[in-house]
């Protein structure tokens, strides 16, 4: 199935149960800020906790921090929308709306098996795009590092991203797992599998939960 | 410069301060990891700085911290410190912001009245001039999340070695 096919309708219909909740200040809204600076901050999250010497492990760090990111931004990005109530009309909304101002560009490709699997194809994933092996020798004069798998290099720098998928989709209402695979970088794959098959409505899940 | 939606930024930030706090327990301790995690970005970020900007070399203390007043703000967050408050001897100044983009959604609880939220700008500050061959001490004095005005960051100059031609090699 391609994205491009299925253009979600927008509606101007605004649903007071599913957002009633305050949502944050509109302080600093529109505000813009340098691309890089996210990109040193998501680096030096992932040295710091890859250092750490106490504390929670890489993965659990960021997967927390990530979810509360992702939860927060599905938040905002979705205010003022209909409310999603299928598992399919969600996906397309992470795919296009969410991703592109997170990510910066649309998924390139979604693909699912209608029984709650989603695969996620983003062909240029922002975020890893500058990922590269060390190139130097430790010492001159000494052989190159072995190389290192892509997918080895990568594994650090997709929790957060694919915690922030989860936290985002968590805000709508869907309980997943999310996984990345990186093989062929800058190319990345994002599997999304719901909780129980994604019989349950995104819409009727996010409605029970409030 | 490429820019993104600042929110995306300032909730990583926030949601990462969060996790420190829940890590260590101890605001003193957290002040300090930001401040060290700015300071690796700083050293970082000081390349881009410098290629982007296209800067002319610092002649001194002074014009060094007008540029990351007037520059680096800019060019980073997208808003703009002043510089005040010179001691006699042009070591020490302060950068002064009326507005900052990291504490856009904060607000302080009761309890962590001694957390330096913003100290991460400290650490980058540090960072950035510690390339440049500029040691300083750089330090939050007012906080608007601390009932301050302004934000206010109190910046010391400790040692500097200027570079001059021939360049030497590392060690």
């Amino acid at each position: 199935m391609q994205l491009q096919d299925h253009l979600p309708l927008q509606l101007h219909l605004h649903e007071p149960g599913l957002h009633s909740r305050p949502v944050m200040p509109a302080r600093g809204a529109g505000r813009e800020c340098a691309e890089s600076c996210m990109d040193y901050l998501t680096l030096e999250l992932v040295h710091h906790y890859r250092d750490a010497q106490q504390g929670p492990s890489l993965q659990a760090a960021l997967d927390a921090v990530g979810e509360r990111v992702g939860r927060q931004l599905a938040e905002r990005y979705a205010r003022d929308r209909p409310p999603l109530t299928e598992p399919l009309e969600a996906m397309k909304w992470l795919c296009k709306e969410f991703w592109g101002e997170v990510f910066r560009k649309p998924v390139d490709n979604l693909r699912t098996n209608h029984r709650g699997t989603f695969v996620l194809r983003d062909t240029q994933f922002r975020w890893l795009w500058r990922l590269a092996q060390n190139q130097m020798p430790p010492q001159l004069g000494l052989s190159l590092p072995p190389a290192v798998p892509k997918t080895e290099l990568a594994a650090d720098y997709l929790v957060l991203p694919c915690a922030i998928v989860r936290g985002a989709l968590a805000q709508l209402g869907l309980d997943c797992s999310v996984a990345a695979d990186a093989a062929s970088l800058p190319q990345v794959d994002f599997t999304v599998v719901l909780a129980g098959g994604g019989t349950g409505g995104a819409g009727a899940a996010a409605r029970g939960a409030r | 410069m490429e820019t993104i939606n600042a929110e995306i930024f300032t909730l990583t930030y926030g949601s990462m301060v969060r996790q420190l706090i829940a890590d260590y327990e101890d605001v003193e301790e957290v002040n300090k990891q930001l401040d060290k995690m700015g300071f690796s970005m700083g050293q970082r970020l000081v390349d881009e700085f410098l290629a982007k900007s296209k800067t002319q070399r610092c002649s001194d203390f002074r014009e060094a911290a007008e540029k990351i007043a007037k520059q680096g703000f800019k060019m980073f967050l997208n808003c703009q410190a002043t510089v005040a408050g010179w001691n006699a001897e042009g070591t020490e100044c302060s950068l002064i912001l009326e507005d900052n983009p990291l504490t856009d959604f904060v607000e302080l609880p009761e309890q962590l009245q001694g957390l330096k939220y913003s100290n991460l700008l400290c650490g980058v500050i540090r960072g950035a001039l510690e390339m440049v061959n500029m040691d300083v001490e750089c330090t939050f004095v007012r906080d608007v999340l601390q009932g301050d005005e302004v934000y206010e960051m109190r910046l010391k100059l400790l040692s500097s070695s200027p570079e001059s031609y021939p360049f030497k090699d590392d060690d």
